[in-house]
């Protein structure tokens, strides 16, 4: 049973239209990175599959209708969002007792030993805490959590790098255990390239683009042409082109790598690059 | 307020409990507010006492009819100024109850964790209608207890027997009644809080107004079109009629009322309290009560399908 499936998910917002059929098949044990511009529909996907908002379609999350079957789902799904943020007058011991006390997979050992290793008060009240260490605290009730499927919509927006690398190291190494599925939308796609397992790009409601790691590093080269093979590279039809230190790097897709290598330098594009490559070439003839 | 570090068992959820809880540690104005009303009506008694209004402890100058009404004024003043607080703080309690964890956000975390949308509401409901009684009553006892005890201390220096205040008050009486009073006021009360709840639900912000203002926009209507005030008599018998409905006046006993009046003659302040006893069988044989507890219940669950349809920001 796939952990997420998804056919023809259509959501409008009056005559805007969030989500435009999408299909979507998330197997267990994935970690798959949504990623989107702004309003491109990640939250909206993400809320159906949260059983947050009505949609049109099918979709079914751990065989379960996520609309209809919302109260059971949530004893297995689990989510972080920028915009779920912890009430600030929970104190931090509020927040381990009522967990404990309303999830039934909650280990509250594990929050405790986790929460040990950061400088947060069980005193404390989320006010009184740095925006830093209430991602930590909502990760520390997060990953005591036993859940099969967790949800992060930007998780670490406006942290500072080290919070943000300690996050998902923490989600890698203490959490993740290939029997779990995690979906996470981020614009910081440089720290999360070689975390994920799955890469799809979501444009205007639409996916349009989705692929596996193992296959996004084998499809898509990069190269740094030398200026005199400029000409005979772009014969070969580059998916984009960009110039950088007064040189040609273009991108292309399931092209020969031993011929590129002859033209230039060839390494594998960062998810930022694909993107731009994808999206950048769409999104600049409309804005 | 801390937590007791109770060590609860993996699997054993009480999801209403916790949410009830959690309302508690929100809003700490739901158990501080009584409590404070109490202090300082101990305040004022104590100040009534050193600023000499004595004279009301001593029971033994007053003809038999007056004794009794004597000795109950502070008792009856400080439950029903705890009462009027308490219902002050249902009503902002409930105008807040599920507007506030959509205005600061913490409604998604909510959600995320396994509480329904319908124990959410209930437990929510539950405050007003339940918790905030029940805090309210113990409240009222241990306030009374400590103007009784303050009465006995200051008779007892003044050097004078208080057995004429014990022999005044009907304390099993008076318990029992408090308890009735708070008990028949969250039933008549429980549609006024199903609507604010509801309006808490909806309204972006400025629940007070949307709470208040159709209503009153209605009774207008009403009065330029009918020239009636059927409605705003309506609402006003919600609002504050509880205690009209669940308590009748005892008939007076006409050898008293003329004793009183004999001695109202002379002392001017004195005068025949009528007796106010408890009439379960008006309250709950009151069609509207039950027409109210109906609609508190469409109410809730319109607030629960609201709660669950609630696209998040």
């Amino acid at each position: 049973m796939q952990c997420i499936e998804a056919r023809g998910l259509r959501k409008s917002y009056g005559p805007t239209t969030a989500l435009d059929g999408i299909d979507l098949s998330v197997a267990p044990g994935r970690i798959l990175g949504l990623i989107g511009r702004n309003g491109a529909g990640k939250t909206t996907a993400l809320n159906a599959i949260l059983g947050l908002t009505p949609y049109q379609g099918e979709l079914t999350v751990l065989g379960r209708n996520p609309w209809s079957e919302r109260d059971a789902l949530m004893n297995e799904v689990c989510f972080i969002a920028d915009v779920a943020v912890l009430p600030r007058w929970l104190k931090v011991s509020q927040a381990l007792d009522y967990v404990a006390g309303v999830h039934p997979r909650f280990d509250r050992a594990k929050a405790e030993a986790f929460l040990a290793r950061t400088t947060i008060k069980r005193g404390s009240r989320v006010k009184e805490l740095s925006k830093g260490m209430v991602t930590q605290l909502h990760l520390a009730l997060v990953m005591a959590i036993d859940a099969k499927l967790l949800v992060l919509d930007e998780p670490t927006l406006g942290l500072d790098i080290l919070f943000r690398k300690e996050f998902y190291d923490s989600l890698l190494n203490d959490y993740f255990d290939h029997s779990r599925t995690i979906v996470v939308t981020t614009h910081q796609v440089e720290e999360v390239q070689h975390v994920l397992t799955d890469l799809m790009f979501i444009d205007r409601g639409r996916i349009v683009l989705s692929t596996s790691m193992e296959d996004f590093e084998s499809r898509y080269t990069e190269v740094m042409v030398h200026p005199q093979n400029v000409e005979a590279a772009r014969a070969l039809k580059p998916i984009h082109e960009q110039q950088a230190f007064g040189r040609s790097i273009l991108l292309f897709d399931r092209a020969d790598r031993d011929q590129l290598a002859t033209l230039g330098e060839v390494r594998t594009p960062s998810i930022a690059d694909l993107f731009v490559a994808v999206i950048g070439g769409t999104a600049g003839g409309a804005s | 307020m801390n937590a007791p570090a109770a060590i609860v068992p993996v699997t054993r959820v009480r999801p209403f409990y916790w949410s009830v809880r959690r309302e508690l540690w929100e809003n700490r104005s739901l158990y501080m507010a009584p409590r404070v009303a109490a202090a300082v009506v101990l305040i004022g008694y104590v100040l009534g006492l050193i600023m000499g209004s004595e004279n009301q402890l001593d029971l033994s100058s007053l003809p038999p009819a007056l004794v009794r009404g004597r000795a109950l004024v502070p008792y009856g003043f400080s439950a029903f100024a705890i009462m009027a607080t308490m219902v002050i703080v249902a009503y902002f309690y409930c105008l807040g109850a599920l507007q506030g964890e959509r205005g600061d956000r913490s409604l998604l975390f909510w959600k995320s964790l396994p509480v329904s949308d319908r124990t959410t509401v209930l437990a929510k409901a539950a405050i007003p209608m339940l918790v905030l009684p029940l805090l309210t009553f113990a409240v009222i006892v241990v306030l009374q207890a400590a103007i009784l005890l303050l009465a006995c201390a200051f008779l007892a220096a003044k050097g004078k027997s208080a057995a004429a205040l014990w022999n005044a008050l009907p304390i099993m009486s008076m318990l029992v009644g408090y308890f009735y009073a708070l008990l028949t006021m969250a039933l008549w009360n429980a549609p006024v809080y199903g609507w604010l709840l509801l309006v808490s639900a909806w309204a972006q912000r400025s629940t007070f107004l949307w709470a208040t203002l159709p209503l009153l926009a209605v009774s207008c209507i009403e009065k330029i079109a009918f020239d009636s005030w059927h409605f705003a008599a309506f609402l006003q018998g919600r609002f504050t009629g509880s205690i009209s409905r669940a308590f009748s006046v005892a008939p007076p006993d006409p050898a008293l009322v003329a004793e009183a009046a004999k001695a109202g003659a002379h002392s001017g302040r004195a005068m025949y309290i009528p007796e106010t006893v408890p009439d379960p069988a008006k309250f709950f044989g009151n069609p509207e009560l039950w027409l109210g507890l109906a609609a508190a219940v469409a109410l809730i669950a319109v607030v629960i399908r609201l709660r669950r349809l609630r696209e998040p920001v």
